[in-house]
């Protein structure tokens, strides 16, 4: 129910990384995700890097919303 | 001289003589502060503003500029917003004992930056120092008095259906730039806060204008806060499209981050103007050519319907209610 | 912002809507169950865009609304012991107990920080080793598994100062009893998004099994939630209830399998009390007696005062689905941000709250 929002991972240091959106960057904790690699995008939540992002499925939703008809297409 | 300031260089003797002949006077120099007599003295006539703030931001250094120069450019800025040419300011400093002379000379010359920008005299002041732990470090108020020209008539109330709305530039910039640096939060943005003194660029707008109806600067609850009470104020709708309106990538990354909505944070160095739709344009070309327009934006329209109503197209083509900030902006994590 | 701003693309949003107006034919009542989705819907405007026979109601995820008032009452009394640094996120700090709020509780001397992670509530247990640092700990199974790692990682660094009170809650159990209660017929659910990243999709299967209504895990993009929209009508339509995944970016069907043995290790389930609801069982989560000492429940003793529950507020019924904020006698009137009766009105994501915000005739 939670704000969580998606960020890059920029580099790591143990259990911590630096992420980075929209040039933000900020230390977050991995400790919910330790298969995270840097390059990953990941969702934030309070800190805590709470999954990774499957960026295949995004494009997959993606391609799903581009597939559907056009409005002017129904008339 | 010690490395901080102590209460005695509050108390009115010698040292108190110190803290403004040898901090304060070179910085303002003026033939009317030079003379250090109880008041200023001087002659005025025509419509005048006079003006009163504030300020007490924690922390008092952020990216792009620090209390001093938030002290000076609010109140100019104040005057502005009515069409007062700003003429001459006071500053009064509560000083918490224990300030570095350091963190004080910064504070100081930003202060006389913002003023010689502005062409403004800062002519009289105050300092007191008070017992540590009764200041955040340092407290600052400004009055400011200016003079308004003939035939200028700038009021929330003013705003008219037809009339189209103006932001000067990108907002949020100062509310992020502050909020970094708050104990607790600590990210680091690539942005400043855009506190700058505008009293230039009004007089340019109203050189190419004289429909300019209404004028504020979003400080405190931001751009919905200020249109809201204009739209209140002058008892009108005010419809505006979030596609138009300009915030950067940094902002945005920040408030998404943070669960706020850019809307509601504060800004230091952005107007936003109400214009009388045919002369709408030209006091846009004119904004941009300053350094503060230069993202100029018309972002909105005046309606005669929803009476005292803010109205917000979205990206999706929907419209929405935008409210005024109730409370304060604090951070969520849902 | 990358997996942002594609999720808002106007042109592909009318795509959907076409969509969802064209395989509307009956009329279907769905449940957005977080406030993060009320907040979404009302903020993008989505009501505007559904069919009239789309009705969509505000359900009871919004954490901070659904904290009882002895819970905030525990808070206030934790904060007012000596010696004490109370940690808490921004939503918490206004919500009203049954005679304070924590804002007051500060205004009166209490030393309280708001912090955006409970990770700086370690920091600022480390920075202060004399002092007591209690983190109020609220949230779903979002914010759980992170509160199970802080104290993993303070038993790891020997920060015995640092203490949480656990408020935290589970979302399929209040689920459940909402539609035990068989207070609204409900056609479809609209599931938070985000809790599933943690429990993943399977948690959700007994709500078509048992109770014939579909369900599907949404993001919080509007193009996520008119996706969801459309895949719960399409459910309904064909008759065939079961739980699917709209947000699969961002959840897989067996959730983050690592967070979840974070939280079993810390946490074990206990009975929780939902205000507006009452006491559910198994439905909480408290420390377990292995890291009692992190416990603020256990290590420190409070007293605290009768509960008193605000009159006329209407907050229970909203939270159940069963009223609007539009019903309560008390909204916009006497209930309003700036002195809010109860918790929907003050909390950023509470039903009531957003109605007031984002324009109740609009969205």
């Amino acid at each position: 129910m939670c704000l969580a929002v998606p960020v890059r991972i920029v580099s790591i240091g143990g259990t911590n990384a630096q992420v980075e959106i929209g040039g933000v960057r900020r230390q977050i904790s991995l400790w919910l995700t330790p298969e995270a690699k840097v390059g990953d995008y990941v969702l934030l939540h309070t800190g805590y890097a709470i999954n990774v992002i499957d960026e295949a499925e995004a494009k997959q939703t993606l391609q799903l919303f581009e597939e559907m008809t056009k409005l002017d297409e129904v008339y | 001289m010690g490395e901080t300031i102590l209460l005695a260089h509050g108390s009115g003797g010698k040292l108190s003589h110190d803290l403004i002949e040898k901090n304060f006077l070179p910085l303002f120099s003026n033939p009317m502060l030079n003379k250090l007599d109880d008041s200023a003295v001087f002659e005025l006539s025509g419509q005048m503003a006079f003006t009163t703030d504030s300020y007490v931001v924690n922390p008092i250094f952020f990216p792009g500029g620090d209390i001093g120069r938030l002290a000076v450019c609010g109140t100019i800025n104040d005057l502005a917003m009515n069409g007062a040419t700003p003429l001459f300011l006071s500053i009064s400093l509560i000083i918490e004992e224990g300030l570095s002379w350091e963190e004080l000379r910064i504070v100081a010359n930003s202060m006389k930056d913002a003023a010689q920008e502005a062409d403004v005299k800062i002519v009289t002041g105050d300092t007191k120092v008070v017992n540590r732990g009764n200041a955040d470090k340092l407290f600052i108020t400004s009055s400011g008095l200016g003079v308004i020209p003939p035939g200028v008539n700038i009021s929330g109330a003013n705003a008219r259906p037809g009339d189209k709305v103006i932001i000067s530039g990108t907002i949020g910039d100062h509310g992020i730039a502050v909020m970094s640096q708050r104990e607790g939060l600590k990210f680091s943005v690539p942005i400043e806060s855009d506190c700058a003194p505008l009293n230039k660029l009004v007089a340019e707008m109203l050189e190419v204008s004289s429909q300019i109806h209404c004028l504020r600067d979003p400080t405190r609850g931001g751009l919905a806060t200020t249109l809201n009470e204009f739209a209140k104020q002058s008892k009108v709708g005010i419809q505006i499209e979030e596609e138009k309106i300009p915030v950067c990538d940094a902002v945005r990354a920040a408030c998404e981050l943070l669960g706020f909505d850019p809307l509601y944070v504060a800004n230091e160095g952005k107007l936003v103007a109400i214009v009388a739709p045919e002369d709408a344009e030209q006091v846009l070309d004119k904004m941009k050519q300053n350094r503060y327009g230069s993202s100029a934006s018309i972002i909105g329209t005046v309606n005669a319907e929803p009476k005292g109503k803010l109205i917000m197209k979205t990206r999706l083509g929907t419209s929405r209610i935008v409210d005024m900030l109730t409370g304060e902006l604090l951070p969520r994590i849902c | 912002m990358k997996f942002i701003d594609e999720f808002r693309n106007a042109e592909l949003g009318q795509r959907l809507v076409t969509k969802i107006r064209q395989s509307s034919t009956k009329p279907v009542r769905l449940m957005e169950f977080c406030g993060g989705h009320t907040v979404a819907i009302l903020k993008h405007g989505i009501r505007q865009l559904l069919p009239p026979i789309v009705e969509m109601l505000s359900g009871p995820g919004c954490p901070v609304c659904v904290t009882a008032n002895d819970d905030l009452d525990k808070a206030i009394a934790l904060a007012r012991l000596p010696n004490t640094i109370i940690t808490t996120f921004g939503d918490m700090m206004k919500v009203p107990g049954s005679y304070s709020s924590l804002q007051e509780a500060k205004a009166e001397g209490a030393n309280i920080k708001i912090v955006y992670s409970v990770q700086d509530a370690l920091t600022i247990a480390q920075d202060n080793p004399q002092k007591s640092v209690i983190f109020v700990g609220i949230g779903f199974e979002t914010t759980s598994p992170t509160i199970a790692a802080s104290i993993l990682e303070a038993e790891q660094k020997s920060i015995k100062n640092f203490h949480t009170l656990s408020l935290l809650k589970l979302c399929p159990p209040v689920m459940k009893a909402l539609l035990d209660l068989g207070e609204i017929r409900l056609n479809g659910i609209v599931c938070p998004g985000h809790v599933s990243a943690i429990i993943g999709s399977h948690p959700y299967e007994f709500i078509p099994e048992e109770y014939k209504i579909a369900c599907v895990i949404s993001g919080f993009e509007p193009l996520d939630i008119l996706l969801t929209i459309a895949m719960l009508i399409e459910q309904v339509e064909k008759g065939r209830p079961k739980v699917e995944i709209a947000y699969p970016r961002g959840v897989k069907p067996e959730g983050n399998t690592h967070a979840l043995k974070l939280m079993d290790k810390v946490f074990e389930v206990s009975n929780a009390n939902w205000r507006g609801i009452g006491v559910i069982s198994k439905s909480g989560l408290k420390i377990r007696k292995e890291y009692e000492h992190f416990d603020a429940e256990k290590v420190f003793s409070i007293t605290t005062a009768p509960i008193r529950e605000p009159k006329g507020c209407l907050c229970g019924e909203i939270l159940r689905g069963v009223k609007t904020p539009l019903d309560c006698k008390l909204f916009h009137k006497i209930c309003i941000p700036e002195h809010p009766v109860g918790p929907c009105m003050v909390s950023s994501e509470g039903t009531c709250a957003a109605y007031f915000h984002y324009g109740v005739n609009y969205g």
